[in-house]
């Protein structure tokens, strides 16, 4: 090069948090009550509705922070200017506290087993022969053992991530020792969170009809969560990108960058989930059909179109836009409509499972269901948020000791 | 080769002229410059891709996303419809009592005629928007063009351009802290 750049060493100062993510903390606190008073009143009135409303709200927030976990692991194995700058927004959404945090929120999911999974009831298992082989792998003590190793594999995994971005930090000069340690246990964390997500999404989702299977279960749920916490990470860096610092740090470059990720995942999302369709539709069998029969009929039909046509292909057809997905409000857009729908996906994996064991079951798309469904994820949505604002509140908004910082402040404006 | 020697031969004429540069910094900088002096009929020559240079040189937007969209939908809608023609109309056949028009089923052929010929469509234009195969280009000329896939770096003036002045426009050329600046033959 033949200008020579000197640039003054950044300092903490220069990345502060903007004071007004304590006003979005303030509506996480509102959130919370609303949501979560919403969900009292729907257990008031129907508890096994309640627990499956609860369920959807739990299993989108894990969602989001096992795959801000994920994508944390990518960017620390991949590198690249986009990782650089949405990597505290990522450390934040899968802090050990939050892993915590999600731990505690299972109880509910531990005290409403019964109302959620027929697989806990002795005379269930005692009259049913699927049940009665599947007992040794589903039976509530190793349930609740196999979800708090999920947490501590994840916690364990979340907490070096964390204490060794705060030492790269405080020791600048020495950030590259750091990273390299970050990358090294991201290789073997990616091939971890691969298998606790697939346990995990059988346990909680799958196991909501124990006679039922998908062998792409898993993939689905890594696909799925990805690209909630995709999604979330480009709405925060939207916000953050109107107010300093972050308004001088993104550039349409990085927005560019995380659309074309964006548009990946909705892209993966739909080949998996069309994958499963295809091979159980194809095969027609009668252990398998039901659980789409369930879905194509009694109103359920309606979020099974729209999740084809508003999941997959307008999020598609805009995000092929170089336009769009250089203007941080339009692809902020998509973002936040992407999120909405990543709600209605899992709702329609898990509230068609209430009540369908009943005699009485007529599988109508319950208003009911619809609201408290939202009230849950809004109100640990709440909970959630609030966390997670608190702990990107308390460190610089860059990581001042990644070596690729330099690189990231003026990806896509200049050039080396 | 001094300045007499270049303005010697000055009724020649010449497809344009040529500056080379160390570095991508200086091409970029000068690329601008040129633009902001006025210059558009221009071009710049790199190892690797630039993206401020394709910006510096102010390159029009190109046709080519636009007509890889709609060979990609002509994929689409046609595979799907010749799958359709084929299983309902051509030779109707029953598979496992399942509709002649089963849309799950279509999916892959379809999706695979979309890639097809958006893949196509990409390629084909993109050959002849750029005007290949093109067996001569004058830039070739230029002894040094080679090191432009090497570790150098080109930005080249065209005699079209409207302010293009053999000499007014190799001074400035000159001046942008090029290494050196040569005449393109024809």
């Amino acid at each position: 090069m033949s200008e020579v750049h000197t640039h003054a060493a950044h300092t903490a100062a220069d990345f502060a948090a903007p004071p007004e993510l304590g006003r979005l903390q303030l509506l996480a606190i509102i959130a919370a009550v609303v949501g979560l008073a919403l969900t009292a009143v729907g257990a008031l009135l129907d508890h096994e509705q309640f627990f499956h409303s609860y369920l959807v709200g739990y299993v989108f927030w894990v969602g989001v922070s096992a795959g801000c976990l994920a994508l944390l692991m990518v960017q620390h194995l991949a590198g690249g200017a986009w990782g650089v700058v949405i990597r505290r927004v990522l450390e934040s959404a899968s802090s050990p506290l939050m892993m915590v945090l999600l731990l505690l929120l299972f109880i509910p999911v531990v005290l409403g087993a019964h109302d959620l999974y027929e697989w806990t009831h002795a005379e269930a298992v005692r009259t049913n022969e699927i049940l009665k082989w599947k007992a040794p792998y589903l039976n509530l003590p190793f349930f609740i053992g196999r979800t708090i190793l999920y947490f501590a594999i994840w916690g364990a995994l979340a907490y070096f991530l964390n204490v060794w971005s705060n030492r790269q930090d405080e020791d600048v000069a020495h950030g590259y020792i750091y990273e390299r340690r970050m990358r090294t246990l991201s290789g073997p964390g990616i091939v971890l969170f691969a298998l606790t997500v697939t346990f995990a999404s059988v346990d909680w989702v799958m196991a909501l009809d124990p006679e039922w299977y998908s062998t792409i279960f898993g993939i689905l749920f890594m696909g799925g969560w990805g690209l909630s916490a995709l999604a979330f990470v480009i709405a925060v860096s939207v916000f953050l990108s109107g107010r300093r610092p972050m308004h001088d740090v993104l550039a349409p470059a990085h927005f560019h960058d995380l659309g074309k990720l964006l548009l990946a995942f909705v892209m993966l999302w739909a080949y998996f989930s069309f994958s499963q369709l295809l091979i159980i539709w194809s095969g027609n069998l009668p252990e398998e059909i039901p659980w789409y029969l369930r879905r194509y009929s009694g109103g359920w039909q309606v979020l099974s179109i729209a999740l084809i046509v508003l999941h997959f292909m307008l999020p598609f057809l805009l995000l092929l836009s170089r336009d769009l997905k250089r203007n941080a409000r339009l692809l902020g857009a998509v973002a936040l409509f992407v999120i909405v729908m990543r709600v209605v996906d899992v709702f329609w994996l898990i509230a068609p499972e209430a009540h369908h064991r009943e005699a009485s079951y007529v599988g109508h798309l319950d208003p009911l269901a619809v609201l408290f469904g939202a009230a849950a994820v809004i109100g640990i949505g709440g909970v959630w948020f609030w966390l997670f604002v608190w702990g990107l509140r308390k460190r610089p908004l860059m990581p001042l000791g990644d070596p690729l910082l330099e690189k990231a402040l003026h990806h896509g404006q200049h050039h080396h | 080769m001094t300045n007499e020697d270049l303005l010697q031969n000055d009724d020649r004429p010449i497809y344009g002229l040529m500056a080379e540069f160390d570095t991508p910094t200086e091409v970029v900088n000068g690329a601008r410059r040129a633009h902001d002096a006025g210059y558009r009929q221009m071009d710049a020559f790199s190892p690797f891709p630039i993206h401020e240079l394709t910006e510096a040189v102010g390159a029009k937007k190109t046709r080519l996303p636009l007509l890889v969209f709609f060979g990609g939908l002509v994929g689409c809608v046609g595979g799907f419809l010749m799958q359709a023609y084929m299983m309902a109309v051509d030779y109707p056949l029953n598979v496992g009592g399942r509709p002649l028009v089963s849309i799950p089923s279509f999916i892959p052929v379809t999706f695979e005629c979309t890639v097809l010929l958006a893949a196509t469509t990409a390629v084909v234009s993109m050959i002849v928007l750029n005007g290949l195969p093109r067996p001569y280009h004058p830039v070739f000329n230029v002894p040094r063009f080679d090191l432009a896939s090497r570790n150098r770096f080109f930005l080249l003036i065209e005699s079209t351009d409207p302010k293009f002045n053999r000499d007014e426009t190799r001074l400035f050329l000159r001046s942008l802290n090029s290494r050196e600046v040569s005449d393109v033959d024809y």
